[in-house]
């Protein structure tokens, strides 16, 4: 191409408008060829739709709910599984196939939430931490360094403890919280790396050259270019929470009946194993299949996002 | 009437191994519509030079120690955060090294065209839609309609760079700093790259900057050139008289560096020895241990600035003798 031809740039119409792909768009579609990713997104979309929508469909089918106690005292027993309770009932009577659905939607709740609640504090900390840098970097680290060192199931089960056992709606509320503020530590440190590393290159001394305000740099170029990192810890962060969530109520410290997750559910199946093994079967095969399959969908995500790091 | 006036600019940086005078004391001035080359070997302080007037030298470790840049009747240096934001950008664009890696990946290419004008010339969107649309067409993009939308790695080098030159030039600003605009580019793109400056540069009247280490490239680009090594302003000339009449041993060196094709030596001629660590330079003259002339005086005394000619100026105490060496080998 000669140089007098530089501004000759008559738009063929001819040639259809390129959308662009960016690379997020290639890597879901790297994702998508991952079956095992695939198989997991399927699995955790039917059980969170059926946690979701399931209670009130077998209410409408056959009346039943979470915490219906039948009125006829022979029938306040746990029943094996049948067509009518096809995952048994529990020692009160109630339906375990509601419970479990309804299990689900707190557990997966608890999960997401919690995410979420660690995602923002995370990325808000690391952030600003990663771009000021200088003393303040270093003043925040330590003291995630600091909060990293407490033993952060005493502080949940402390918190839990002191401020738990009000109303049902509470005690959940505050197992988001506490779940959240122990788990964006992690959230944070990555971030941060990730900002850090990002912040001296190129594009970032640009935008500041082209007059961009700091929150804007930050907000616009830096954070998104920090997701897919992030993406993944928060997607396998689900199914930690979702497990920790599992282990407070099987300690009793979680979600009090007559609300249920998996974790209680569990807890209380788990006395009965020798005589009514479904009440510990359904719940667990539920919970395992839920966390399996997340955590496929996390490396998966992975491998999508970073094609570099793949394993093969 | 001068655009920017740069006077004993100082930009050190606190390293643990102590004071690294990046740029140590330098001044110059640019006319409006004119461009000046700064070329130098690496570390010469040619980039933070430009950093420091756009005000982007992170801090710390590096700061401005003293001296003004008056641009356009204002000290950049003593603008507030908020007014030298409004002069990035709007008033002075720059163009960056690695077009590779100054797009945001993860922004769409008409996105990151439409942010400047959004920011400083007040645009809505469908404007600023519109603007960036011309700007890629006048920087050469061909089918720009139809790649506006496209994202940064979906374009090749040459041509990432010539959308840095779009931003850049987006509000029209005044002065255009390319700091080595054609470094990272193959040779052929270059080329393009520096007739597209030049282009742009007489169409718009824009002053422009060019920051290189590539004799070649400044030569028939720019007005003015400044020689820099270890933070100092070593000579200062114009384009051609540089080129033919140098008058310092240190630009002799560079020029000579430059590949001839025309010439029957075998070997490309270096510069012997390194650039000195900027954190302990010696006594003297910076570039005395290299320097093939250098006598004992150069090794004790910082040399002086030698009038040469008008607006011919060389740092060195043999100046004078350097100046008409040079005339005699070119006649």
């Amino acid at each position: 191409m000669s140089a007098n031809k530089l501004g000759d740039t008559g738009d063929s119409p001819l040639i259809p408008s390129i959308a662009g792909h960016s690379l997020f768009h290639q890597a879901m579609r790297r994702l998508v060829r991952n079956r095992l990713a695939v198989f997991g997104m399927f699995v955790v979309g039917v059980i969170a739709v059926a946690a979701i929508i399931g209670p009130a469909l077998i209410y409408s089918a056959t009346g039943y709910t979470y915490d219906y106690i039948p009125a006829d005292s022979d029938l306040v027993k746990s029943f094996p599984p049948s067509w009518t309770h096809p995952m048994g009932t529990d020692n009160e009577g109630r339906d375990m196939l509601a419970r479990v659905l309804l299990g689900g939607r707190i557990s997966l709740m608890v999960g997401i939430i919690s995410t979420i609640v660690s995602l923002v504090i995370g990325i808000a900390y690391g952030a600003t931490a990663g771009y000021l840098g200088g003393k303040l970097d270093e003043l925040m680290m330590r003291i995630v360094d600091i909060l990293f060192a407490i033993p952060y199931m005493m502080v949940v089960i402390v918190l839990l403890a002191l401020f738990g056992r009000q109303t049902a709606l509470g005690q959940l509320f505050l197992l988001f919280a506490a779940l959240g503020a122990v788990s964006w530590l992690t959230m944070a440190r990555i971030v941060r790396g990730q900002v850090i590393s990002l912040k001296n290159q190129e594009f970032i001394l640009a935008a500041r050259a082209t007059g961009v305000a700091q929150w804007k740099i930050i907000l616009r170029h830096l954070v998104p270019n920090t997701l897919g990192p992030v993406i993944v810890y928060a997607t396998l962060e689900v199914p930690a929470v979702m497990l920790l969530e599992a282990f407070l109520s099987f300690l009793g410290l979680g979600v009090q009946a007559p609300l249920a997750s998996w974790g209680s559910l569990a807890s209380e199946g788990i006395q009965n194993i020798a005589v009514f093994p479904w009440q510990l079967i359904f719940p667990g095969i539920t919970m395992a299949l839920t966390l399996f399959s997340l955590n496929f969908v996390g490396d998966g995500l992975r491998d999508a996002l970073d094609p570099q790091t793949r394993r093969s | 009437m001068n655009l920017l006036s740069v006077r004993n600019l100082r930009t050190h940086f606190d390293t643990d191994d102590g004071i690294v005078k990046a740029v140590d004391d330098i001044s110059f001035d640019l006319a409006a519509g004119q461009s000046l080359g700064i070329v130098g070997e690496s570390g010469s302080g040619k980039s933070v030079t430009n950093l420091s007037l756009m005000r982007l030298i992170p801090t710390p470790p590096g700061r401005i120690v003293s001296g003004e840049a008056i641009f356009g009747g204002k000290d950049l240096l003593k603008l507030s955060d908020e007014e030298i934001r409004h002069v990035r950008g709007k008033r002075i664009g720059m163009v960056f090294q690695d077009p590779m890696s100054s797009l945001n990946p993860f922004m769409r290419i008409s996105r990151q065209l439409m942010e400047v004008t959004e920011l400083h010339m007040g645009h809505s969107s469908s404007q600023a839609r519109e603007h960036a649309l011309e700007m890629l067409q006048l920087v050469g993009i061909p089918d720009a309609r139809s790649r506006i939308d496209s994202y940064p790695h979906e374009f090749s080098g040459g041509m990432r760079q010539r959308v840095m030159i779009a931003m850049a030039l987006s509000c029209r600003p005044e002065l255009l700093i390319a700091d080595e605009p054609t470094t990272a580019l193959d040779v052929t793109i270059q080329a393009q790259i520096l007739e597209l400056i030049k282009k742009i540069k007489s169409e718009t009247q824009t002053s422009v900057i060019l920051i290189t280490h590539d004799l070649g490239v400044v030569a028939g680009m720019t007005d003015t050139i400044i020689v820099m090594y270890a933070g100092k302003i070593f000579e200062r000339a114009s384009t051609l008289a540089l080129f033919e009449r140098p008058g310092n041993p240190y630009t002799k060196g560079l020029l000579m560096s430059v590949p001839n094709p025309l010439s029957e030596r075998g070997e490309l001629y270096q510069i012997p020895g390194l650039p000195p660590d900027p954190a302990h330079l010696p006594p003297g003259c910076p570039f005395a241990p290299r320097c093939e002339r250098a006598e004992e005086i150069c090794r004790r005394e910082f040399p002086p600035v030698v009038q040469l000619a008008p607006n011919h100026e060389s740092l060195c105490h043999f100046a004078k003798e350097v100046y008409d060496e040079s005339a005699h080998l070119r006649s």
